[in-house]
């Protein structure tokens, strides 16, 4: 099947055809006049105070305030000249430096809480919980993500993130109540993300099943399963089934002072540590070594792959086991961290906004791991909003890791692109 | 089983044909691949037989899946069997008398069923002729929603198309409809229609969405749909705040009774639940069949799910079968929301939609995407849910469970040669993937 059969208006060969596309310019204006009316011109007359220092840090800094107007205004029309930057490098048939959304982003973002905070009925918040908060809900989303970077790298699609998490945050609970070890737990968690994995990968590697299908499935047997033995074994007798106890907070003497980094990075369980661990060797497993290149090969051109000597199917099904696991120590953090015993569906959907998080962050570990990040921080806003009663709905700021992602697939805040042979069963012959 | 062993290189053939279509169909990945399910492209287009049964039950298929669901049962009285009390109890000294723990076993295992059976089918311990069959009324009143929303799913199935959105068609469908249904008071007869338009309305328009979005950009449609669910479901909640959907003088996310003119009207009188939206299910089923089977844009439909390139070169519009398909399907989920709407629950509230889009989803699978057998397999698990209900009063097992057996059989169905091995069916024993390229050359070659 040759090129020729693709008419222009297949996306993607459009996309050849034109080098430049508008869409990103466009929708970066809009959103900047969108800026400038709601956050400049419609700006609460208050300031916004934001606490930087906690009472645990060493260096007590002063809070941060922000007059309301000012703010706005320059946050807006910031975002208004970056629009006007893209607009001119697109009729210059320039590319867009990866940065510029970046910075658009995250000047939306300080725009939006300036306005949101200077007009709230409580117009002071604590920036560091806010931060330290977002990280902690962000903590499932990215062993999720990675999951899904794993699996679809190597072409499996992973809509079974949520069962992973559930399988782990399930086993997690019971492992840890019968051994009374939380991690003993944890590695329990681990395990029965990996069996969840198993079944994916026997039958979409083994018998061919249509991955999407089995995803679906096996997040309805999953929630079916644990929901079952929940109301009969784990509400019969919750002392010696469901009551894990909690994975101790390990904070790192001093650093763990530093406001607003030292609770992110310095006061964290152990599952939080992990996950800076498990971002950072995904991704140098994946794009610095030898198992990476064939983990990529395999997900973008099995048939390659299996030209030079890759076990195509091998490689598929070990990184698919390998997700599960990671996906599984995810979902400790539910019933070890979070809170301290399981309840039916616990992980609430937050598979899906992992899944989210992963295309968001285009099938890349880092990218996953921000883009976790910003949806942990839209979710922890979304209820310190109730807190201090501000006028914006807090089911947008819910929505918002949904709208963006279909922003981010549909291509107007840039193309994200799956691997290649994501999906597609290989049949070797 | 001579029949099964006449069927099973042709069960096998479609796998791994399939499995190099969809190779080629994607041009080496530079077409983003159509995720059309193996099992929906099952070389079935064409004939939905819902009358010839006869036929069906002597395919594979139809064994397999039979197969499937008693394997899940089995496997969920498992399950129950070994998380019971008493079980637990007599297999402490099972070594002593094995026949109290087996007795054990099968009471629990078989009580369960029964319960289940009794709260979906024909209750015989019931004072009343209607008691008795009340429960299969229940059955028929939860299988509509399923019925009309697996439709939806399965139809796009056959445009290939992944329709995990039913969830949210069915809640935009019902907002739609229940707002049509509690604000407009337009004469009896009138009202009805206009809701059923509401609803038809709303969840054509967050499917049609999905359909534009994979048409203009190629957006994925799983990620579109899963990510529109969750925003319908906020939206409704949302929207559920607001004074114009809101009861006055309740604080409570719920909106006010719908008027008795929006309501379908009840098919067996006050006592049973049943109403006219399952006559309006098999309308639906009606119509899809014609649809996909006897009309063009069904042609083409099926055309684009067989393989979206080949139907390009042959004139046929992509983009707006995409769009197309989409809209109907979410159209037929938004029936759905208005048989939960103004049928079920004659109120909106942020529930309104339970869980029947996610379970559309299995049942379009246990269909195998017709739409006879999306019809019965909507009955079937209609029959799960309405027992399940009833089980968890009587003998106190959870309904989970249903979702377990729900899951199990369609994981098995979707995968013929696990179900053949557990039922020592496969002659060939192992490399089933050696056999299916065998069976598919040896095909070709004959």
């Amino acid at each position: 099947m040759s090129a020729t059969t693709l008419t222009p208006t297949s996306p993607k060969a459009a996309a050849v055809d034109k080098p430049v596309s508008w869409k990103v310019p466009v929708t970066l204006s809009v959103v900047a006049v969108a800026a400038l009316v709601v956050f400049g011109s419609m700006a609460p007359g208050a300031s916004a105070t934001f606490g930087i220092s906690t009472d645990r840090d060493l260096l007590q800094l002063p809070a941060l305030t922000v007059s309301g107007v000012a703010g706005g205004w320059v946050c807006a029309l910031a975002m208004l000249a970056l629009a006007g930057y893209s607009v001119y490098l697109a009729r210059a048939a320039a590319k867009l430096p990866a940065w510029v959304p970046i910075v658009f982003g995250a000047l939306f973002v300080v725009g939006f809480l300036i306005w949101v905070v200077a007009g709230a009925r409580t117009t002071s918040i604590s920036l560091a919980g806010l931060i330290a908060g977002s990280v902690t809900l962000a903590v499932p989303l990215v062993f999720g993500s990675l999951s899904g970077v794993l699996c679809e790298r190597a072409g499996v699609v992973n809509i079974a993130i949520e069962g992973q998490l559930l399988g782990g945050a399930f086993t997690a609970a019971v492992l840890s109540t019968v051994t009374g070890s939380v991690y003993v737990g944890l590695l329990g968690a681990a395990v029965a993300g990996a069996l969840v994995s198993l079944i994916l990968a026997i039958f979409s590697i083994k018998y061919v099943v249509n991955q999407i299908i089995v995803g679906v499935v096996l997040n309805v047997l999953i929630s079916g399963l644990t929901g079952y033995l929940f109301s009969t074994v784990l509400t019969r007798d919750p002392e010696h089934f469901n009551a894990p106890g909690r994975l101790p907070i390990i904070e790192i003497p001093f650093l763990s002072a530093i406001p607003i980094i030292g609770p992110i990075l310095f006061r964290q369980s152990v599952v939080g540590y992990l996950m800076y661990i498990a971002v950072a060797a995904v991704w140098f497993g994946l794009f610095k070594t030898k198992w990476g290149l064939r983990v990529r090969a395999v997900g973008e051109h099995p048939q390659a792959a299996d030209t030079v000597g890759i076990k195509v199917n091998r490689i598929r099904f070990w990184n698919v086991i390998l997700g599960g696991a990671i996906a599984g120590v995810g979902g400790s953090f539910f019933t070890l961290v979070a809170v301290d015993s399981f309840t039916k569906d616990i992980s609430g959907g937050r598979g899906f906004i992992a899944l989210a998080a992963l295309i968001f962050g285009r099938w890349n570990p880092i990218g996953a791991f921000l883009a976790a990040l910003l949806f942990g921080f839209a979710d922890n806003l979304q209820s310190l909003l109730t807190i201090i009663g501000t006028p914006v709905p807090s089911q947008f700021m819910a929505m918002l890791p949904y709208a963006v992602t279909i922003f981010a697939v549909a291509g107007l805040v840039g193309r994200s692109r799956p691997p290649a042979a994501d999906g597609i069963p290989y049949v070797k012959g | 089983m001579p029949e099964n062993l006449n069927t099973e290189p042709a069960a096998e053939q479609t796998a791994a044909d399939t499995a190099t279509d969809t190779a080629l169909a994607t041009a080496d990945g530079r077409i983003p691949p159509s995720p059309v399910p193996v099992a929906s492209q099952g070389g079935d287009l064409g004939h939905d037989g819902g009358g010839s049964l006869l036929r069906q039950i002597f395919t594979g298929n139809s064994l397999v899946a039979f197969l499937s669901v008693v394997l899940a049962i089995v496997l969920g009285g498992v399950l129950i069997a070994v998380t019971d009390e008493k079980v637990g109890a007599a297999a402490t000294y099972f070594f002593a008398r094995p026949s109290d723990t087996l007795s054990a076993i099968w009471t629990a295992a078989s009580g369960a069923y029964v319960a289940l059976f009794q709260g979906s089918i024909f209750n015989p311990n019931a004072q009343t002729f209607e008691g008795m069959i009340y429960p299969i009324t229940e059955t028929l009143t939860v299988a509509t929603p399923l019925i009309c929303a697996g439709l939806g799913v399965a139809l796009a199935f056959r445009a290939g198309l992944f329709n995990i959105g039913a969830q949210g068609q069915i809640i935009i469908g019902a907002t739609f409809a229940g707002w049509v249904g509690f604000t407009w008071h337009p004469p009896v007869g009138l009202h009805l229609a206009l809701v059923i338009v509401g609803g038809l309305l709303g969840g054509a328009v967050w499917g049609g969405v999905v359909g534009l979005l994979k048409a203009r950009t190629g957006a994925h449609e799983v990620i579109v749909t899963i990510m529109l669910n969750y925003i319908a479901q906020f939206l409704l909640l949302f929207l559920l705040t607001t004074p114009a959907f809101q009861r006055p003088g309740n604080t409570n996310p719920i909106s006010p009774l719908l008027d008795q003119s929006a309501l379908y009207p009840l098919v067996m009188g006050e006592q049973f639940r049943l109403h006219w939206g399952f006559l309006v299910a098999v309308a639906a089923t009606v119509f899809v069949w014609w649809l996909l089977n006897r009309s063009t844009v069904g042609f083409e439909f099926r055309a684009v799910g067989a393989n979206p390139s080949a139907a390009r070169t042959a004139g046929i519009n992509v983009s707006k079968g995409y769009i197309l398909v989409m809209a109907i399907a979410g159209a037929l989920a938004g029936l759905a929301g208005v048989a939960q709407v103004a049928g079920t629950e004659k109120v909106l509230s942020g529930g309104v939609a339970a869980t029947f889009g996610f379970d559309a989803i299995t049942v379009a699978l246990l269909g195998r995407s017709s739409p006879w057998g999306t019809f019965w397999a909507g009955l079937l698990f209609g029959a799960f849910r309405a027992g399940g209900t009833a089980m968890q009063a009587d003998t106190g097992t959870p309904i989970d469970i249903v979702l377990v057996v729900q899951s199990l059989i369609v994981l098995f169905i979707a995968a013929p040669p696990l179900v053949r091995a557990v039922f020592g069916l496969n002659p060939r024993k192992k490399k089933t993937k050696k056999a299916a390229v065998a069976a598919a050359e040896g095909a070709g070659a004959a």
